[in-house]
């Protein structure tokens, strides 16, 4: 494993981070620990394996684990009180807005395959392998998350509905 | 009709463009037929148009310092802290670095005040704090595995853009390598009134040595090499210009002066 493939994939890791948790420092924060521990178990990387993936799983590992400590009273805030500039231009802003707080209101496990199936373009068996789930429930998660990310953006109804039934 | 139903799946694959050609259009031609379930797909593509206009712009941005040192391997891997959780680690750490910083400044500031009885000469000619604060800065940081240094030698030109930026003055770490010390990287300290640099290096052992780099010397008056023992860490110190440097390592004086001298004659005088 050299410096230059993991340099290479920082960027990806910190995209995906900031698309899971909605929030820079924490992801950040995230991307550090992978890497971390990606060294420390650099001997499970068998070499000439994918290294993106198998940094994904490390990273997915690691929030599993986080999900499963008692949260901190830190998530309280709602991530529309943000009003983030630089985000985007004028014209999408709300767009995209719209479709970052959509994401946050999925499930974790649907909001992980959605995101590993439009930024990472991974394919549904590298997937599974990454989480170490069945196709079947890859699949599964897909189309439930789409779906529900579509009702939520269709409209403050189908959004305030959710939330209740979640 | 199709032969073989339409399944979930074969949409959810249809939007990811996954399906062999002939699937593909046998997807097609049952979109055409089905209106709802086309918007659907069209919902889905876009969704993910979306998430990658509102996410990419993140793979352009420039990695934190932190980070990007991480791309290769930390001096010394923790393999025992990992499972412990993150969360208990980060705050122990945190909890120790503090009784460490103060316990360390403590017994320093002791030492230098056994060391410094108020007529030594040497008070005179160069701030007292000099040799002090680097080597209390060096026994802070140098046994620390995981985060020696804030910025990696890795990436050497953005650690002496940081460093030359936040001091308001070119600074470079010389180099040792002759001497058989190599740097390891660099980070960002308070000192008296402002910012000042300690560049980190290790030689094949893993013996440490730092260099501390004030900037806020006033006194406008160079000195000669100067020596300190501070508990178990020598310190060769002198004052250039505005400059004050301060080469610190638990190695022997002899070959901590060959050092200095070496880092002496690669800094421009001014």
């Amino acid at each position: 494993m050299d410096s230059s493939a993991i340099l290479a994939e920082i960027p990806r890791l910190r995209r995906y981070a900031r698309a899971m948790l909605g929030d820079r420092a924490a992801a950040d924060d995230l991307v550090q620990d992978t890497l971390e521990r990606a060294w420390s178990r650099l001997s499970q990387w068998r070499a000439g394996s994918d290294m993106r993936a198998w940094l994904f799983g490390i990273m997915h590992n690691l929030r599993i684990d986080q999900l499963r400590r008692p949260k901190l009273p830190t998530h309280s805030i709602a991530e529309d009180d943000f009003d983030v500039p630089t985000r985007a231009t004028q014209t999408d802003e709300l767009e995209l807005r719209d479709i970052e707080s959509a994401l946050s209101h999925l499930p974790d496990e649907q909001r992980e395959v959605l995101l590993l199936v439009a930024l990472e373009e991974m394919s549904y068996a590298d997937i599974a392998a990454t989480l170490g789930i069945p196709a079947g429930t890859v699949m599964s998660r897909l189309s439930r998350g789409r779906e529900r990310l579509r009702l939520i953006m269709n409209g403050e109804q189908a959004s305030a509905r959710l939330r209740v039934v979640r | 009709m199709n032969p073989l139903p339409i399944t979930e799946a074969d949409v959810q694959a249809y939007v990811d463009a996954a399906l062999p050609e002939a699937r593909r259009s046998d997807v097609e031609s049952y979109l055409a037929t089905q209106p709802e379930e086309a918007g659907r797909v069209r919902a889905y593509l876009s969704q993910k148009q979306a998430l990658r206009s509102s996410f990419n712009p993140i793979l352009d941005e420039p990695l934190p310092a932190n980070l990007s040192a991480l791309a290769s391997a930390p001096p010394t891997v923790a393999v025992d802290s990992l499972h412990r959780p993150l969360l208990a680690r980060w705050s122990l750490q945190r909890i120790a670095a503090g009784f460490l910083i103060a316990l360390v400044s403590g017994f320093a500031g002791w030492l230098a005040h056994d060391r410094y009885p108020p007529a030594e000469s040497l008070a005179k000619a160069a701030p007292p704090s000099l040799s002090r604060q680097a080597a209390v800065a060096h026994v802070v940081f140098s046994p620390d595995v995981r985060r020696p240094v804030e910025v990696s030698a890795e990436n050497e030109d953005q650690l002496v853009a940081w460093l030359s930026k936040r001091l308001g003055t070119p600074v470079r770490p010389p180099k040792l390598g002759a001497l058989g010390y190599e740097l390891i990287g660099g980070r960002l300290l308070p000192g008296n009134v402002g910012p000042v640099a300690q560049f980190m290096y290790h030689d094949a052992s893993g013996q440490r040595l730092t260099l501390y780099v004030s900037t806020e010397n006033t006194a406008n008056q160079d000195t000669a090499f100067r020596f300190a023992q501070e508990g178990p860490v020598n310190v060769f110190y002198w004052i250039d210009g505005k400059f004050g440097y301060a080469l610190s390592a638990g190695i022997d004086k002899g070959k901590l002066a060959r050092i200095a001298t070496a880092v002496y004659d690669q800094i421009d005088h001014k």
